[in-house]
């Protein structure tokens, strides 16, 4: 009998202890987060802490793009899209019991529109006319009003923790976990939150995860090679030389989920500002020459042998992996060099003696700029230089530290071709406003013009005001076609490969519905689960 | 021992001479569906990333690094030798000048300065060109350590018994300089010659960072070396370590034969 006792006991012990371990999830954060202030948020590392703190009213299901109740129950658009009323679930409170009320909300929405706080997230809210506020009808309905029309309202909530009155140093929240500890410079340790509204279909109350680790961490070898021995269960945006690396030492944690959002590209100056010589202006500011560099540029070598098959060539403006927003209309890129030397030769172009020459006899030749230590950029530059070789062209590769590099690109306008990326975090295309608009300070081929160069440029202008101020997100879609539809044929920016997103998931982290707007693996934290 | 370490160097001063003769392909050539290949027998070290015969690049890259970080070691050791030498010999107030001026060379922040040079040149550059460049800047930029070293022996020098015996004989300063101090400071201007090489070789790598380095595709031991910073392409293809042994070799000879 004695044995069994002490089998019994210690089966007890194990299960005790096994119930106690608390399952908590290891990544790391690049840099320190400089604020858990959600309305002061700037930077990533702080953003993330935001979205896995932070309560907010709805959230945009990442994976059907559809938007869902969170803390409100449900919302409405009322007087022609001018004003929207939230109903908020009754019982919220936020992480330190303190009731969440409608008051919370308004108070949160003026605070970000308040211009002495410089409230970043304040800028998605802003109107041309007037100042929206927010009115608390009842502890459980807020009601936000504009002077007009606001499109797309709803979904901006999305990005607004509610925060009480006294947010405190390491803030409460209503959202799924709350800041716990801060360790400056070594880890950030975000709580289960006790007051959490969600629970599963169960009754269960989440998030399943105790706790939240986020060790702070810039060296990104050191995090590949922390999580390949165990101490950390997720690393995100792999390059594709460390995916493969995982896919050797771990395969099932290696997960590649497709296109991201992301883009490179490459363009060429057209600023009157730049001093070119006039002739070299003149091919850069020419349709046909810059349609006949993108056919004789292979995108699918820079997919296969820059990023080792871990990238799509790329079709336009929008990555395919944009669902909505993307114009399926739009057809692949050719690669073809004869055709792009037939194009070229009606403009007077000539290959004579394995150099391309234009009517004037100038060799063609330029350089192209990218940011040194971009090893992807820097390689990609030559393998282009020696596609472009192929139909005379010279290619100068001109790698640049990143301040002088954009110095160059949005003050000075001295260089002739610039090879860069976007790494876009919003589906929406009005994130990228600043840079379809003529007068856009990220206009890159042309920036800050006083009215447009050219009349597809003032099309495009139209198009993107005229879908901003729609209400209707089919009706914005049609214009944003057009929009993508004129780039491609424009090619005033050369869109080459949308990278895959690649990460590393432990095996043991369950319940990931990855997509491909930000944050891409952590968006449904509450459902994640460590076996 | 001597004699074996001056035929390695004179060996391989004479593949990167008749580089064009022993590589069996162009040092740019990409091979688009051979990328990142282990050593076969078509590439004896394999390829790069962009498919790229490393063995070719490596006698092209010797052919650059072996001719120009020396000339700019050279450059900056006779730069050095000749402020300290002009200094040294002249009143105390010139000596304490240039220690002022080689304590404020020293302690400037050339990463920056050669950000701001790489701005003012034009972005068209030959690769050619940037090379001269990018090794001439660092021939005149490198005066300032050994400069110290050769001062203090200089001045040490200035003491010495036989250096009054030879003046009070009445011997000229050149001749002085070039049969009595000469041979005392060959062995310190070796010393530092041998410490500036290497440094010359990888500073060039990192001046890439800045746009300065030798440009694409020309390739350097330098930009071949950038690949070490990915240690999981060593297991793949050790032949990653070639520049670096090469390196080790030249750096061995030069001291036996010294």
């Amino acid at each position: 009998v004695k044995p069994i006792a002490a089998l019994c006991c210690a089966c007890i012990v194990a299960a005790g202890a096994a119930a106690g371990q608390a399952r908590e999830l290891r990544l790391c954060l690049s840099s320190e987060p400089k604020t858990f202030d959600p309305l002061k948020v700037s930077e990533q590392s702080s953003e993330i802490v935001r979205y896995l703190t932070g309560g907010v009213l709805v959230r945009v299901n990442r994976v059907t793009d559809q938007l869902q109740p969170e803390l409100a129950e449900s919302w409405k658009l009322s007087d022609g899209g001018r004003a929207i009323t939230f109903y908020l679930r009754s019982g919220l409170k936020f992480s330190n019991g303190a009731p969440l009320t409608a008051n919370d909300v308004a108070r949160t929405f003026n605070a970000a529109l308040d211009p002495k706080q410089a409230a970043p997230v304040g800028d998605i809210f802003r109107s041309e006319q007037g100042t929206p506020e927010a009115h608390a009808v009842s502890p459980l309905e807020v009601t936000i009003r504009y002077a007009q029309p606001k499109p797309g309202i709803d979904r901006l909530f999305d990005g607004l923790s509610i925060v009480p009155a006294n947010a405190g140093k390491l803030p409460v929240s209503a959202g799924p976990f709350f800041v716990s500890e801060y360790q400056p410079g070594d880890y950030v340790r975000l709580a289960r939150n006790p007051n959490y509204w969600k629970r599963d279909a169960t009754g269960k109350q989440l998030p399943y995860l105790d706790s939240i680790r986020l060790d702070i961490q810039p060296n990104r070898d050191i995090e590949l090679t922390r999580f390949l021995r165990g101490e950390i269960q997720f690393v995100d945006k792999l390059d594709p030389a460390n995916f493969d690396r995982v896919s050797k030492a771990q395969p099932a944690a290696a997960r590649n989920l497709g296109a991201s959002l992301d883009s490179e590209f490459m363009w060429f100056n057209q600023s009157p500002a730049s001093g070119l010589p006039d002739w070299k202006r003149k091919w850069f500011s020419s349709v046909v020459f810059r349609h006949a560099i993108s056919l004789s540029i292979h995108r699918n070598d820079l997919a296969r042998i820059v990023y080792r098959g871990h990238a799509h060539a790329a079709l336009g403006p929008v990555s395919p992996a944009n669902r909505f927003w993307f114009n399926s209309a739009l057809k692949p890129l050719p690669f073809d060099s004869q055709a792009a030397l037939n194009f070229l030769a009606p403009e007077g172009f000539a290959l004579r003696d394995g150099t391309l020459r234009d009517r004037a006899g100038h060799a063609v030749e330029f350089s192209l700029i990218t940011n040194a230590g971009n090893r992807p950029r820097e390689a990609m530059a030559a393998l282009i230089q020696d596609d472009l070789r192929k139909i005379g062209i010279r290619v100068n590769i001109v790698t640049l530290d990143f301040s002088s590099l954009i110095e160059r690109i949005t003050k000075t306008s001295q260089y002739e071709a610039g090879l860069l990326g976007l790494a876009n975090i919003e589906i929406d295309p009005d994130a990228q406003m600043n840079v379809w608009l003529s007068s856009g300070g990220m206009h890159a081929w042309y920036p800050s013009q006083k009215s447009p160069a050219t009349p597809w440029e003032a099309r495009i202008d139209q198009l993107e005001l005229a879908q901003a101020s729609q209400p209707s997100r089919d009706a914005r879609k049609k214009a944003f076609d057009e929009v993508q539809k004129i780039l491609v044929d424009q090619e005033a920016i050369i869109y080459l490969v949308n990278p895959d997103y690649l990460v590393a998931t432990s095996p043991t982290l369950s319940g990931t519905r990855p997509s491909a707007a930000p944050p891409q693996v952590l968006w449904n934290i509450e459902w994640l689960r460590l076996d | 021992m001597k004699k074996t370490a001056a035929g390695v160097l004179i060996l391989i001063a004479l593949c990167a001479l008749f580089a064009p003769l022993i590589a069996p392909y162009d040092y740019s050539r990409q091979f688009r569906d051979s990328p990142g290949v282990a050593a076969n027998s078509q590439f004896p070290m394999g390829t790069d990333d962009l498919g790229r015969d490393r063995f070719s690049r490596l006698i092209y890259a010797t052919r650059i690094s072996i001719l120009l970080a020396p000339a700019a070691a050279l450059v900056s050791i006779l730069l050095a030798l000749l402020i300290s030498a002009v200094t040294a010999t002249r009143a105390a107030w010139a000596s304490h000048a240039l220690s002022g001026f080689t304590a404020l060379c020293t302690s400037l922040p050339w990463i920056f300065l050669f950000i701001i040079l790489r701005a003012l040149l034009p972005l068209n550059t030959q690769p050619a060109e940037s090379i001269l460049i990018t090794f001439g800047l660092m021939g005149i930029a490198g005066w300032a350590w050994p400069a110290r070293i050769f001062t203090a022996s200089i001045r040490e020098m200035r003491n010495s018994g036989w250096l009054v015996q030879a003046q009070a004989s009445g011997m000229a300063p050149r001749r002085i300089a070039l049969i009595h101090a000469w041979p005392h400071l060959r062995a310190v201007a070796a010393a530092q010659f041998r410490a500036l090489l290497p440094a010359y070789i990888l500073s060039e790598a990192s001046l890439g960072l800045l746009g300065l380095g030798v440009a694409e595709p020309l390739p350097s031991w330098g930009n071949l070396l950038a690949e070490l910073q990915h240690p999981d392409r060593i297991q793949s293809n050790p032949w990653v370590l070639a520049p670096l042994a090469l390196l080790m070799i030249v750096m061995i000879c030069l001291e036996v034969i010294q």
